[in-house]
């Protein structure tokens, strides 16, 4: 009997390694060999014709570390998730509330949130290109309606990261809203009611019940746009190119310029390693505290 | 009571959903003190009248008025009233103490006043020991308590409650229904009740508010309800099994009151003032009728029998009775348990003369032999 029960146990587990095999293989070829590889890469110098690569150890990463541009990089950065994070999310639950209420024309005014979503970035920095354009563009017939002079939004280094973050911004609160939507449809009407009754307002309402159960998910979003605040640079490509003068240069951005403009791949390496690094940090301490403190049904 | 103004009055109310659903003009009394019980089938309107006196609905029409204040448009925060709903509506991420001093924290209660009342209401409830538990972590019969934990905690006069039993199992209803019977005059709160079981509704109520259709029915005690129906739906839709409705023209003219036109007329009959009676015994009148099957729950059998141009009839024999499906029967009744309705409106006719139909002095005098020999 106590034999059979093992046997049987140990059949189990043989199970779930057979039912994992798959996935974890694919994990392993494509992110896990990467990443070491990519580690490894960033360990040697960078090879020329005449110089083959030599080993040099953490001499890349010194490299960036000593280079201002890194900062700068890493300072835009820190911004833009910084913004676009909060902001995008706040937006989102803002929209969902109000799209979720009994309010006329419901179903316009969620497809006209989610619209943005659907556009590909490359489209959608397109279109903001033409609303950024100085003087022509949508946002200077406005200010210029109202006497401002014309603006070059993505030129000049003081607007041209405000200017990548709104679109960011625009961009994904509509996606994050659907998330949102879901999650308040599950929320039984009659929360609210009781609640209601029990004499609490509408702000006493979202803050001590809506908020709590929808704070799973935050986490998944916040997740997302966390990601997407280095994941997401497509829109670089065509609104700023990183420019003027590095103000609005993604790290993501400036690997792939350090890696297919300048060929520089080592230096491309190491700096991807830190983003790895630092995303990792990011996201254990954030399992850490939050999963803690959240009620999932 | 009659003297006493009474504690919620609703006037001439409508609330008619697109669709024409809702309720319609209805007018109640309910007095303090009272355990009322709005009764009646499935999408009769009796959850929206209880959310119009929540203030959940308002109403298009009328007005309401609860302890003497004019409340028909005020926020139900303002009505002074708790509320238990069908799905105990707990806050999910909050534990047990919390969900039940949600309202006291709401109003800015002082602390050691919460305290006091969570503590009360953890004892009255029987729930101690479950403080720090989520809703999650409760079986059903708990959960339906600390619902009910949160509607007496504040101490309003006036408690709502939304078929609170419904999802408990049969044998927890029972008791649940005693509790909440017994903690409404301990605390002597005024309760209204919504159900749609019958049962609940005569076993608890002081007065029962029959709906139909978004219309009031009936207004009684239960026991009115159960022998005076004021209508032909009032009559088959309280007791169980129901009272046997049949078209008068199936009857014997014999037994149709002196001016009453049979032809309009519905004849209602409980289980049981139904009196069976085999072929030999020669009563001066007697509906035939064949026994089509019998049911057995122990102190009581119900009987079910086919009548030629009816949809058949029940009758309720007390004990154990053993008659074979097939079995010929005649059926007679004591005169003044016969319940007369007006065919096509329903409503309750009375003889004119009570009493004095044909059969009445007849049959009285040997009710009991019949079910005895059989
Ligand atoms: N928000 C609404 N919109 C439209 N129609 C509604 C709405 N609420 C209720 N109704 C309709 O009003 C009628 C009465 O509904 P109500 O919920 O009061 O029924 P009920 O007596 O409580 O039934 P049940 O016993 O099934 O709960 C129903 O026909 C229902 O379809
Ligand atoms: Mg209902």
């Amino acid at each position: 009997m106590n034999e059979m029960a093992r046997l049987q146990k140990r059949r189990l587990a043989l199970y779930g390694w057979m039912l994992a095999a798959p996935a974890l293989a694919l994990m392993s070829l494509f992110a896990f060999y990467p990443a070491i590889a990519t580690f490894w890469h960033s360990l040697f110098s960078r090879g020329t014709s005449r110089r083959p690569s030599v080993f040099t150890g953490f001499e890349n990463y010194g490299d960036l570390f000593a280079d201002p541009t890194f900062w700068t990089v890493a300072t835009n950065n820190l911004i833009y998730a910084g913004v676009t994070i909060p902001v995008s999310i706040i937006f989102a639950l803002v929209m969902a509330l109000w799209a979720n209420a009994h309010i006329p024309a419901r179903s316009f005014v969620r497809s006209a949130y989610f619209t943005p979503t659907i556009l590909p970035m490359i489209a959608a920095a397109n279109l903001w290109l033409f609303f950024y354009t100085p003087d022509l563009g949508v946002i200077d017939q406005i200010t210029g309606f109202f006497g401002a002079s014309p603006t070059n939004w993505l030129g000049q280094p003081e607007t041209a990261l405000a200017s990548v973050i709104i679109v960011t911004i625009w961009k994904e609160a509509g996606f994050f809203m659907i998330f949102y939507l879901a999650a308040l449809q599950t929320i039984p009407p009659d929360l609210r009611e009781a609640a209601r009754i029990e004499g609490a307002g509408r702000w006493t309402y979202t803050r001590r019940v809506l908020l709590p159960l929808l704070m799973p998910t935050t986490i998944f979003v916040f997740v997302n746009a966390m990601i997407n605040s280095v994941k997401l640079i497509d829109h670089l490509f065509i609104l700023t190119k990183g420019g003027p003068n590095n103000a609005s240069k993604l790290i993501l951005y400036w690997i792939w310029e350090m890696a297919f403009a300048y060929f520089d791949s080592p230096h491309a390496a190491a700096m991807t390693i830190l983003v790895l690094l630092a995303l990792g940090l990011v996201a254990v301490a954030q399992f850490r505290l939050v999963e803690k403190r959240t009620h999932y049904r | 009571m009659t003297s006493q103004p009474p504690f919620i009055r609703i006037s001439s109310v409508s609330r008619v959903f697109n669709g024409g659903n809702g309720v319609h003009d209805l007018s109640l009394d309910i007095p303090r003190g009272s355990f009322v019980v709005l009764l009646g089938p499935s999408g009769c309107g009796k959850s929206t009248t209880l959310r119009l006196i929540a203030g959940l609905e308002i109403a298009d029409h009328g007005t309401i008025e609860i302890d003497g204040k004019d409340v028909t448009s005020a926020p139900p925060s303002k009505r002074s009233l708790s509320m238990v709903f069908q799905s105990y509506a707990l806050f999910p991420h909050l534990s047990v103490a919390e969900n039940i001093v949600f309202g006291l924290k709401v109003r800015k209660t002082k602390k050691d006043e919460i305290k006091t009342r969570l503590a009360d209401a953890l004892r009255v409830t029987g729930l101690e020991g479950y403080e720090d538990r989520k809703p999650a972590q409760l079986s059903g019969g708990q959960r339906q308590r600390v619902a009910l934990a949160r509607a007496i905690v504040a101490g309003h006069p006036l408690c709502l409650m939304d078929e609170p039993l419904s999802n408990l199992d049969a044998k927890l209803r029972h008791a649940v229904r005693k509790d909440i019977r017994d903690l409404q005059q301990r605390l002597g709160i005024t309760v209204v009740y919504v159900t749609h079981d019958q049962t609940e509704a005569m076993s608890m109520a002081d007065i029962v508010i029959l709906m139909k259709d978004g219309r009031i029915e009936q207004i009684g005690n239960p026991a009115d309800l159960y022998l005076k129906p004021a209508t032909a739906f009032a009559a088959g839709f309280v007791g169980s099994p129901p009272m046997t409705l049949i078209p008068a023209n199936a009857l014997p003219t014999s037994v149709i009151p002196d001016g009453f036109d049979a032809n309009n007329l519905t004849f209602g009959i409980r289980p049981e003032d139904l009196i069976l009676s085999t072929g030999q015994n020669d009563h001066p009148w007697g509906i035939p009728a064949t026994v089509t099957g019998s049911e057995f729950l122990g102190a009581e059998t119900f009987l079910f029998v086919a009548i030629p141009g009816t949809d058949g009839a029940t009758a309720r024999l007390p004990g154990r009775v053993e008659i074979s499906p097939g079995t010929e029967v005649s059926l007679s009744w004591v005169g003044a348990a016969a319940h007369w309705f007006d065919g096509e409106h329903g409503h309750r006719l009375t003889p004119t003369v009570p009493g004095t139909s044909a059969q009445d002095t007849k049959i009285t005098s040997q009710p009991d032999t019949a079910t005895s020999t059989l």
